[in-house]
C-alpha cells in the first residue's frame, strides 16, 4: 500500500475508533470524577480516585448481582452446550425418518420472537415455582436453535469413515459423541460457550419479569435500580457501577474475540 | 458425501433403523421438550389469549372473538407504537448496517496494529443493553450532558434530546446504532475475510482500483453476509426493548413507545392480558412476514459461492 493512503486509512480507524469508543471512555472518566468536576463538564478526573466505586458497593448489593449474574450465565452457557451439542449429534450422525420434519420445527423456533412468547412463559415460570430461583432465568435458553445449527455446521465437517471406524472398533454411540466428537469440536463449543455466556449477561426484559427481590437479581437490573436511584446528583456512582458491569463482558470479548468472529461468521452463513 | 453415507446406512436392517428414530429421539428429547414448553406452548397460548378478557392471573375468562383485534387496531395508542416501531426501524437499520460494512472495510486492511481496532470497533458487542442505555442517558442529559455542551460550544441552541417528542426516537436510535454495531462489525468482518484473496489479486493484475473492486468485488462476494446482518438488524429492532425502559419509558407522549414496550406495559403493568397478547400476535406476524420477504426476495439478488 502506498504511503499516502495508509495515511488516510491510519486516520480514518483512529478517528473512527475514538469516536465509537468516546461513549465508554468518557463513562470510564466519569468513574473516578466527584460531583462537582462532572457538573463542570472535565474529560479528564483531577485525581483517580476509587470513591465512587467504595461507594456503589456500598449502595447496590453488587457483589451479591454480579455473583447471580455470573451464575445464570455460567449456567445458561453449559447447558446450552450440552442440549445444542446432543442435538446437534443426532441431525448430523444419526440418520432417522422425520428428521426433516424435526429440523424444520427447529427453524421455525427462529422465526418465534421470544418476546411474542414472553407472557405465556411468565405464568409458566410462576405455576413452576421458579420466580426467583436460578432455574427461572436459565432453563428457559438452553434449547437454542441457532446453538444448534452452529455445532451442526462443524460436525458435518468431520468425515463420517470416523464414525464408521469408531463402531468396528466397538465403541458406543455415546461413547463416539462424548470421546471423538466433542474434543474435535472445541472451537465451536468454545465460541457458542463465550455467545451463550455475553447474551445471557446482557439479558435485560427476562430477569426483570421473573425476579422481584435481591435472592436471584442480576446485575443488569442493578444498573436500572441504580440510576433510578443516583440519577440526580451521583453520576459518578452510576458510571462506577456501569464499568464493574461491563469489564467481564468486554474481557470475554477481548480474548475471544477472533474466535467469535470466526465462529459466528461460520454459524450464520453456511 | 451423502452418497456414500446412504449406501452404509441401507445396509442396516428395519429394526436397526428404528433403533435409530428412538436413539435420534432421546438425544434431540430436551432441546424437543424445552422447544415445545417455552416456545410453541406459549405461542399458541398466546393466540389463544388474544381472542380472550383474561382475569389477573392470565387466566382466559371470557371469549370475545377478535374484539381484542379491533380494539387495537383502532387505539391511537397502539397505532402510535406501530408508526414509532416502523421509524425506529427505518432509522436503525440502514444506518447500522453502513456504519458497520464501513468499520469492516477499512479494518480488513493490511496494516500494522489493526488487531487493536478491531477490538476496539467489536467492544459494543460486550456492553449490555442496561449499561450501555445509561452511559448515553448521561451524554444526553440536557445540562450536564456532553450533547448540549458539544452544541453550546459552537453557539447552537440546545436540544432536549430524550425529552422532545421530535428528537426522542432519533436519540434512542443513535444508541440503537452504537450498541449494535460490534455484532454486525464482526459478522461482516468475517465475511469479508472468507472472500478469496486471488480474486483481489486478478483484479489487480487487470489494474483495477479500490472502488472498482469494492463495487465488483466486495460488496457482490459478501451479499450473503449483508442479507444475514440486515434480517438480523430488522429483527434486532423489532425487540428492542431495555434502551426504552431506561432512557424514556416510552414517552414523552408515547413518541418512543416501540412494539416491545408497549407489550410489556400492557401485559405487566395494565395487566390486560388479552389486548398485550393481540398486540404480541401481530410483532409475530410482523416478524414473520420480515422473515419469509428477506428468504424470498432477498437471496435471489444474493451471491453465493
Amino acid at each position: 500500500m502506498s504511503f499516502p493512503r495508509k495515511i488516510v486509512f491510519y486516520f480514518l480507524l483512529l478517528f473512527s475508533a475514538f469516536l465509537l469508543f468516546f461513549p465508554v471512555l468518557y463513562a470510564f472518566m466519569i468513574s473516578f470524577m466527584t460531583g462537582g468536576e462532572i457538573m463542570q463538564g472535565k474529560f479528564f478526573p483531577q485525581t483517580f480516585t476509587l470513591d465512587n466505586y467504595f461507594r456503589v458497593f456500598e449502595r447496590l448489593p453488587l457483589m451479591k448481582y454480579l455473583m447471580n449474574s455470573f451464575v445464570v450465565s455460567t449456567g445458561v452457557m453449559i447447558g446450552q452446550l450440552i442440549v445444542c451439542s446432543m442435538s446437534a449429534y443426532a441431525f448430523v450422525f444419526i440418520p432417522f425418518k422425520g428428521r426433516d420434519f424435526i429440523f424444520f420445527l427447529f427453524i421455525s423456533t427462529m422465526m418465534i420472537p421470544w418476546e411474542a412468547t414472553m407472557i405465556p412463559n411468565f405464568f409458566t415460570i410462576q405455576k413452576l415455582d421458579w420466580t426467583n430461583t436460578y432455574q427461572g432465568l436459565t432453563v428457559p435458553f438452553f434449547a437454542l436453535a441457532f446453538g444448534t445449527f452452529l455445532l451442526r455446521q462443524h460436525f458435518k465437517t468431520i468425515p463420517k469413515e470416523l464414525f464408521e471406524a469408531s463402531q468396528i472398533a466397538g465403541l458406543s454411540r455415546f461413547a463416539f459423541f462424548w470421546r471423538v466428537i466433542l474434543p474435535v469440536s472445541k472451537t465451536s463449543l468454545v465460541t457458542l460457550g463465550a455467545y451463550g455466556f455475553l447474551t445471557t449477561w446482557n439479558m435485560y426484559l427476562w430477569p426483570l419479569l421473573v425476579t422481584n427481590n435481591d435472592q436471584v437479581r442480576t446485575v443488569q437490573i442493578g444498573l436500572k435500580q441504580l440510576q433510578s436511584q443516583e440519577v440526580a446528583t451521583e453520576w459518578g456512582v452510576v458510571m462506577a457501577g456501569v464499568i464493574v458491569v461491563i469489564i467481564p463482558t468486554l474481557l470475554l470479548l477481548f480474548i475471544g474475540q477472533k474466535q467469535l468472529q470466526k465462529g459466528l461468521t461460520q454459524g450464520a452463513l453456511k | 458425501m451423502k452418497k456414500s453415507s446412504a449406501s452404509f446406512y441401507e445396509k442396516q436392517s428395519f429394526w436397526r433403523k428404528s433403533l435409530n428414530a428412538r436413539t435420534a429421539l432421546l438425544y434431540l428429547f430436551p432441546s424437543v421438550l424445552l422447544f415445545i414448553v417455552f416456545v410453541f406452548y406459549p405461542m399458541f397460548r398466546t393466540i389463544y389469549l388474544s381472542f380472550f378478557l383474561t382475569d389477573q392471573h392470565g387466566s382466559a375468562a371470557l371469549f370475545v372473538g377478535l374484539e381484542n383485534y379491533a380494539y387495537i387496531l383502532e387505539s391511537q395508542a397502539f397505532r402510535n407504537s406501530i408508526k414509532a416501531t416502523v421509524l425506529f426501524v427505518l432509522y436503525t437499520v440502514p444506518a447500522g448496517v453502513i456504519l458497520a460494512l464501513f468499520l469492516a472495510l477499512i479494518a480488513n486492511e493490511k496494516l500494522k496494529g489493526i488487531g487493536f481496532f478491531r477490538t476496539i470497533y467489536s467492544s459494543t458487542m460486550g456492553i449490555s443493553v442496561a449499561a450501555s442505555s445509561v452511559v448515553w442517558l448521561f451524554l444526553f442529559h440536557p445540562s450536564i450532558g456532553m450533547f448540549n455542551r458539544l452544541l453550546s460550544l459552537v453557539n447552537l441552541p440546545e436540544v432536549q434530546w430524550l425529552l422532545d417528542p421530535d428528537w426522542a426516537l432519533l436519540s434512542v436510535s443513535i444508541s440503537t446504532i452504537w450498541l449494535n454495531t460490534g455484532f454486525s462489525f464482526l459478522i461482516l468482518l468475517g465475511g469479508l475475510q472468507n472472500i478469496d484473496g486471488y480474486l483481489y489479486e486478478s483484479a489487480k493484475i487487470d489494474g483495477a482500483g479500490y472502488w472498482y473492486q469494492l463495487r465488483r468485488i466486495t460488496i457482490p462476494m459478501l451479499s450473503p453476509t449483508l442479507f444475514f446482518i440486515i434480517t438480523i438488524s430488522l429483527i434486532n429492532a423489532f425487540q428492542s426493548f431495555g434502551q426504552i425502559d431506561i432512557l424514556t419509558k416510552g414517552g414523552p407522549s408515547q413518541a418512543t413507545n416501540l412494539i416491545v414496550y408497549s407489550i410489556y406495559r400492557e401485559a405487566f403493568v395494565n395487566y390486560q392480558f388479552g389486548t398485550a397478547s393481540a398486540q404480541a400476535v401481530f410483532l409475530f406476524l410482523c416478524i414473520l412476514i420480515v422473515t419469509i420477504f428477506q428468504f424470498k426476495f432477498g437471496e435471489r439478488k444474493v451471491h453465493y459461492q
